[in-house]
């Protein structure tokens, strides 16, 4: 292609040996369009700017992380009993800083596989709360094994390591809860041990962390917050998702009104597998002898047969777990009356039906096929606020619904992260819309943790990893376990308490928890009783 | 003649006028791109390759990944890829340096290409503003700089006109 063209003039001065005056033009001659682009880029960036705040005038919410309650006291030492450790105890424990070495042993194995594994590490630098697991009882000798060796493992080390016994195994929560060793308790056994246990817990002054669903029944719901009302303890019921950041940002922005009237509001459950549907393994070593049944079915009014089926997968039947309701949507409801401070709904309606899981072929049950439903939705109401609240939970589908609340002016996505869009027919923007400072198709706000800066113009990359909590799971080295934050926030009022000499109660307290507890019950009794539930505020009953 | 002077010191000397014009927009206006890649990086605080990384399919995608499971890899990343893209655009628009310039962009879209390469069987989660099957923009501009290599144009229209072009 270049054959022969070449230009003489141009080869006579390049070989000359001075530098001439068409030299220094030639060699300069691209650099006019360096300010051509500084110009540009300032342009961009001033565009950007301005738009920017004219949005963040438009919508005040900051950046910032929210404020959490913290406390500067790290004494008195605190010791822990820990009531059942089948699924939840064990990760209860690790969040307060006590793993089995069996597990630490798995980590490190993994994260040497895939070296984006970092749940050694992450383990490893969780802060230290100053407790000490003194006491354990589960039903199950094999849980009980367990929880002891994650009691010793003060040093948090793998099966290597040196341990340091600081725990008692008791066979019952009473001998427990009487032996004078423990001065809080952590609840994780099934729903329908957790009144009582924790009732008895705080008859004696001990601290209660008590899993959700709160209580089985409406009536448990009454006692137990009268309990713990008349009682001297700090109580926290197990929702983490209190600790969520985005979560305190959405209620800022709740407060700050910044999507106008709210209207609907839509929360969901998604699982797709025996293991979302609670039909999990059967241990091997269940039996008469290992297990003690008839405390585990100590508050069923009608007794069963041993059947290790309905002990690992308690939940499936309603003599012991709180279904749907007691286990998922208390979550969600949770995370909403944590926003919105809702409070226990005018009315419940749910409907449902065992609709996937009921085939023993398939593995779905061994000998005595549930009755807690796989498929259920709920329709809450609330007329004070002239909204309503949808939730709708799936076991036979995994496709992925944030939590959404709806407004007059915008919308709230929630996840990790918060999204807030504003409406196209909203009042409070029109102009704002009209004058293009905001564009309904684009976000208003953004919200990802450990993200210092609030930029309306986030990429659409970005906002894409963060929506899959993809982002900033590696920044920094280290994600902070919900769970951890719930438990420390429960150490630290009880510290707190004491530096103070009055009760300090921590977010998820009885309050919230009992209004958790009723309307999950109302959804449930809804379903059961195939009726419109109501609650009565003035008289404070379900009808 | 043609080959001669493909490997002698200056082989972009017999160029016809619209030749050389055409050779230099070329490199401005991949000069351009790489320069605002670049600086649209080192202005915005929350940039990250994380999800770039994390993001990547095909042969080397495990090499990727790992990468971005390190934090402190994730980093001089970030830091090497802003300030190269930069770097890299201020030498292809000023000719200073071009030639190395120009394989310095080489080899970062090569990573750019081969981290994301657009497999029939791949899907990425970043959406493309286009459909690509094998070639993508990564590829065609890699192709380009190769031939702003072997057609160097920076001694003639640019600062290495003073560095290289003299005392011949
Ligand atoms: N917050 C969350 O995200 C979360 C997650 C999972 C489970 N949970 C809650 O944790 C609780 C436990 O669930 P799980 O999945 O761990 O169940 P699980 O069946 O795996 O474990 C329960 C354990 O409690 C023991 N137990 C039963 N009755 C007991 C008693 N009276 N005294 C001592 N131990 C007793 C059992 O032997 C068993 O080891 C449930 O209330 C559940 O809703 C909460």
């Amino acid at each position: 292609m270049n054959k022969n063209k070449t230009t003489p003039n141009a080869e006579k001065e390049d070989n000359s040996s001075k530098i001439g005056r068409r030299d220094v033009l030639k060699g300069l001659a691209t650099l006019p369009l360096l300010g051509a682009f500084a110009y540009g880029v300032y342009k961009k960036k001033n565009y950007d700017r301005i738009a920017n705040s004219k949005l963040r005038q438009a919508v005040d919410l900051s950046a910032e992380s929210p404020v959490v309650f913290q406390t500067q006291q790290k004494d008195p030492h605190i010791r822990i009993g820990i009531i059942g450790y089948g699924i939840r105890g064990p990760q209860l424990l690790k969040a307060a800083g006590f793993a089995m070495p069996s597990e630490l042993d798995k980590w490190k194995e993994s994260s040497l596989k895939n070296p984006s594994d970092h749940r050694l590490e992450d383990f490893k630098a969780q802060e230290n709360l100053n407790i000490s697991i003194t006491a354990v009882c589960d039903l199950f000798d094999v849980n009980a094994e367990r929880a002891l060796s994650a009691a010793a493992n003060v040093g948090r080390d793998g099966s290597d390591g040196n341990f340091v016994q600081t725990a008692k195994r008791y066979k019952t929560y009473q001998e427990l809860l009487s032996s004078g060793e423990v001065d809080a308790v952590i609840i994780a056994t099934p729903d329908h041990w957790h009144t009582d246990i924790s009732i008895a817990a705080a008859l004696k002054g001990i601290h209660v962390y008590v899993e959700k669903g709160m209580t089985r029944t409406v009536e448990e719901a009454f006692r137990l917050r009268e309990t713990v009302k008349k009682s001297n303890i700090v109580f926290q019921l197990g929702h983490q998702g209190r600790q969520t950041e985005s979560h305190m940002k959405a209620r800022e922005a709740m407060e700050k009104n910044i999507i106008g009237k709210v209207g609907l509001i839509e929360v969901c459950t998604n699982r797709n597998s025996p293991n979302g549907a609670w039909v999990y393994d059967i241990h091997p070593d269940g039996n008469p002898q290992t297990i003690d049944w008839e405390q585990f079915e100590f508050p069923c009014e009608t007794k069963h047969p041993f059947s290790p089926e309905r002990f690992f997968r308690w939940r499936c039947w309603w003599d012991y777990g709180t279904g749907l309701g007691g286990d998922l949507l208390t979550h969600e409801f949770d995370a909403i009356n944590q926003i919105m401070s809702l409070g226990i709904p005018h009315s419940a309606v749910s409907s449902g039906g065992v609709y996937f899981y009921k085939n023993k072929e398939a593995g779905h049950y061994v000998n005595e096929v549930r009755n807690v439903p796989d498929i259920w939705q709920v329709a809450l109401e609330y007329p004070t606020r002239d909204l309503t609240l949808l939730y709708s939970a799936s076991l036979a589908s995994n496709k992925e619904r944030g939590k959404m609340i709806m407004g007059h002016d915008g919308y709230m996505e929630l996840s990790d992260a918060l999204t807030i869009y504003a409406d196209r027919e909203s009042t409070l923007y029109k102009e704002k819309i009209e004058a293009k400072i905001i564009k309904p198709e684009l976000p208003i706000y953004t919200y990802i943790p450990g993200r210092s800066t609030v930029d309306a113009i986030t990429s659409p990359t970005e906002k894409y990893f963060a929506s899959r909590g993809l982002l900033y799971t590696y920044r920094g080295g280290k994600r902070v376990d919900t769970t951890h934050l719930h438990i420390k926030e429960w150490i630290d009022c009880i510290r707190e308490s004491i530096a103070q000499d009055k009760l300090i109660q921590p977010s998820c307290n009885i309050d919230q928890g009992f209004e958790e507890a009723i309307t999950a019950h109302m959804a449930t009794i809804s379903y059961l009783e195939d009726r419109k539930v109501f609650w009565d505020a003035d008289k404070e009953s379900v009808v | 003649m043609f080959k001669e002077k493909s490997a002698g010191p200056l082989p972009c000397e017999g160029y016809s006028n619209a030749q050389l014009s055409m050779l230099v927009i070329l490199r401005l206006a991949i000069g351009w791109h790489f320069l605002y890649e670049g600086i649209s990086k080192i202005l915005n605080p929350n940039w990250s390759s994380i999800g770039f990384l994390l993001d990547s399919k095909g042969l080397f995608s495990g090499m990727f990944h790992s990468m971005a499971a390190n934090p402190d890899l994730v980093n001089s990343i970030d830091f090497l890829n802003a300030w190269g893209l930069a770097a890299i655009g201020l030498g292809l628009i000023t000719g200073l340096l071009t030639q190395i310039a120009t394989l310095a962009g080489m080899v970062l879209l090569a990573f750019y290409y081969l981290s994301h390469p657009p497999l029939i069987t791949s899907e990425y989660a970043i959406p493309s503003e286009g459909s690509y099957l094998w070639v993508n923009k990564n590829l065609i501009e890699f192709f380009a700089l190769w031939v702003l290599f072997l057609f160097p144009s920076g001694n003639r229209i640019g600062l290495d006109r003073f560095i290289f072009n003299r005392k011949k």
